[in-house]
């Protein structure tokens, strides 16, 4: 026993958060809610009792499994994680969440944490996958045909991008006989592979709308839960594996700049957070790209800030579908009459996403950029400046003032309900006192920190690109350049898989089915002519069948028997 | 524009910021900042990381023009792409 207990202890702390999952939901509904709450804060007590190291290792087949590797890089995501988990359960509290729900974003957490602690590339993989059928269910959860559609096409995805990296770890494995989970890069076996899976869990373009289609589809409190972990645990294992691969650059200067286009035309706007969900993604990749210290500790900690605020906007607009019945900006203004305290975090998180001195954006995001810059990358830090205003443009005017200002849309909806406004507290409390106060933050990060945030000219170059971007926001609303917020659909790449491929195939069927009825009708014409000969042949007035004269039968007996004769003969 | 202005319900006290007056001195604070920031470049010593950065004003500058840009990029986009509400959920 207590060789067994050597073997599987310290425990990695996503494995307590899986099995307090399927606990939940056996429990009684408050002790239930309540104890999905305590959880993470006692992982999160019990994650800084454990010494750094490699524990739990496990051997498996010919292979060493390391089951929880705690070193800065997996504490800092599992910190983050832990403490996500803990305010989505709070605010799930006021979203009246069923058990099953509630066990599935457990179980969906869990699976994170579990991934960012495996040292190893199979307990990452089994982690990943079962993040990816856990969450689903918090999609499903919402209960209309359109959220079951998209949670078909989300498992597909991400099923896919798992069998990919099984395939990219196979490759590995056999040509290194290493399963350890470390840097890759792309010249490593298996190392395309590999990438091409974290890059359709991280969102990267093209590869992307699985995101945008899923998450405004789930649940109330869903979309907070599933904003945080799978795209960040991405982002933490491009981190691990391939830090310093130069693409990276590209690729995240592109997710950058690429949706903040579509966000300020959407209309849905748990949608348009999913936008700049990506688009904050991919000041992390940039960083990761970059690969120096400086970059890395900037795209971890931006990660860490990100997922703060990004789940306070959700839960903002969470609080608005909840309250009102809808997100679409066209059918929401003037909420801040009833709902004023949603409406000052959701401005927090705002702030925040926007990079605002004195919130937690403007100390992380700034490293990717003095970082981009550092290293002589310009058309990108280019790019980032303009995706920085970009972002506060639509995440940060357009989401507070759609929903909360603008036309008066006469909804007088009541304030959210205790829980979510004890969680958006608390979030907002954490974006400023990272903001205010970003020491200990950058104290968990994985290298030094040499890097101050507030100089003059940084506070200053930072108000200056924002407060014109407010600007140039107001110029287009007064003058009525602004597009207006319309209920419709943009077409994005899910178009090639939702509409391009349907109708291939349906054309392809439908080629199938009229080259089947032309070849079947073809083969009945035959036959029919066929038939047609026999008849005419047989038939009572036919060459061999008419029977006008007995003298034409004794004529074809003999002829038959003679051939039957030469037959005989001519075989002895 | 499909948003419909909707009157407070009577008896609802009227706010502050139902004051068009209200909303044109926000504005008009707005533009106030932007010109004291914009003139601020003046006033502290700047670490260009490219010489962009040492054009007078240059990320007040590139802010707004970008961000119109942006907007206008995305109503052109709005022509190629925008459909129906439920294009997806019909069949086709």
């Amino acid at each position: 026993m207590t060789a067994m207990a050597d073997l599987f202890l310290p425990l990695n702390p996503g494995i307590v958060l899986i099995l307090a999952g399927v606990i939940a939901a056996a429990l009684p509904e408050r002790t239930g809610r309540w104890f999905v709450i305590a959880m993470p804060v006692v992982m999160l007590g019990y994650l800084y009792g454990v010494d750094l190291g490699n524990h739990a290792p496990i051997a498996f087949l010919d292979y060493q499994l390391e089951a929880f590797r705690l070193d800065a890089l997996s504490r800092i995501f599992g910190t983050i994680f832990l403490i996500s988990a803990f305010l989505c359960n709070l605010f799930a509290m006021g979203d009246n969440v069923d058990r099953a729900q509630r066990a599935a974003a457990q179980i969906y957490g869990g699976s994170a944490i579990g991934a960012v602690f495996a040292g190893d590339m199979i307990t990452l993989f089994v982690f990943f996958e079962l993040a990816a059928v856990a969450s689903v269910f918090l999609i499903w959860a919402r209960g209309t045909e359109r959220a079951y559609r998209a949670g078909m096409r989300y498992l597909v995805i991400q099923i896919g991008a798992g069998v990919i990296l099984l395939s990219g770890v196979l490759v590995h494995v056999a040509a290194t006989g290493s399963v350890a989970f470390n840097h890759l890069g792309l010249d490593a076996p298996g190392g395309g592979l590999i990438l091409l899976a974290f890059a359709i869990k991280c969102a990267f373009p093209l590869l992307h709308n699985w995101l945008q289609d899923a998450y405004p589809e789930a649940t109330v409190s869903g979309t907070v839960v599933l904003s945080g972990f799978t795209t960040k645990l991405a982002i933490y294992a491009l981190a691990r594996s391939y830090a310093g691969t130069d693409m990276l650059i590209w690729i995240g200067a592109l997710m950058t700049a690429f949706p903040i286009f579509y966000a300020v035309i959407e209309n849905d706007l748990r949608r348009v957070l999913a936008y700049s969900l990506n688009n904050q993604l991919g000041f992390m990749v940039v960083g990761i790209g970059i690969g120096t210290e400086l970059a890395l500790n900037g795209a971890i900690s931006h990660a860490f800030a990100h997922i703060l605020y990004k789940a306070l906007l959700f839960m903002s607009m969470g609080a608005v579908l909840f309250r009102t019945g809808t997100v679409n900006g066209s059918d929401l203004g003037g909420l801040y009459k009833t709902m004023p305290w949603t409406t000052g975090f959701c401005v927090v998180g705002a702030a925040s996403i926007s990079g605002f001195p004195l919130f937690s954006g403007f100390v992380t995001k700034s490293m990717i950029l003095t970082a981009a810059a550092g290293e002589g990358h310009w058309f990108v830090w280019l790019v980032l400046l303009f995706a920085s205003a970009g972002v506060f443009h639509h995440s940060g005017i357009k989401i507070p003032y759609f929903a909360f200002f603008a036309h008066d849309s006469g909804k007088r909806p009541a304030e959210a309900p205790w829980p979510m406004l004890a969680a958006m507290a608390l979030t907002s409390a954490l974006c400023i006192g990272i903001g205010v106060y970003p020491e200990p933050l950058y104290a968990l990060l994985p290298y030094p920190v040499d890097y101050v945030p507030y100089s003059t000219y940084h506070v200053i170059n930072q108000l200056q690109l924002l407060m014109f971007s407010a600007l140039a926001f107001t110029v287009l609303m007064v003058t009525h350049i602004y597009p207006p917020e319309l209920h419709s659909t943009n077409l994005d790449s899910d178009w090639f898989y939702r509409r391009a491929a349907k109708a291939v195939a349906l054309s392809a069927a439908r080629l199938i089915d009229r080259s089947y009825a032309a070849v079947t009708g073809w083969l009945i014409a035959a036959i029919r002519w066929a038939i047609g000969i026999a008849r005419r042949n047989f038939d009572p007035l036919g060459v061999v069948g008419g029977n006008s004269r007995i003298g034409s039968g004794v004529v074809w007996i003999s002829a038959l028997l003679l051939i039957g004769l030469v037959a005989a003969y001519s075989g002895s | 524009m499909t948003q419909t202005h909707h009157a407070p319900p009577a008896g609802e006290p009227k706010r502050w910021l139902d004051d068009k007056a209200n909303v044109r001195k926000i504005i008009i604070a707005l533009f106030v900042v932007c010109t004291a920031l914009f003139f601020a470049d003046a006033f502290y010593e700047k670490h260009p990381v490219h010489w962009l950065e040492e054009t007078f004003g240059f990320h007040a500058l590139y802010g707004f023009v970008m961000c119109v840009g942006l907007v206008l990029g995305a109503k052109v986009m709005r022509v190629f792409l925008m459909r129906d509400e439920d294009y997806y959920d019909r069949d086709g």
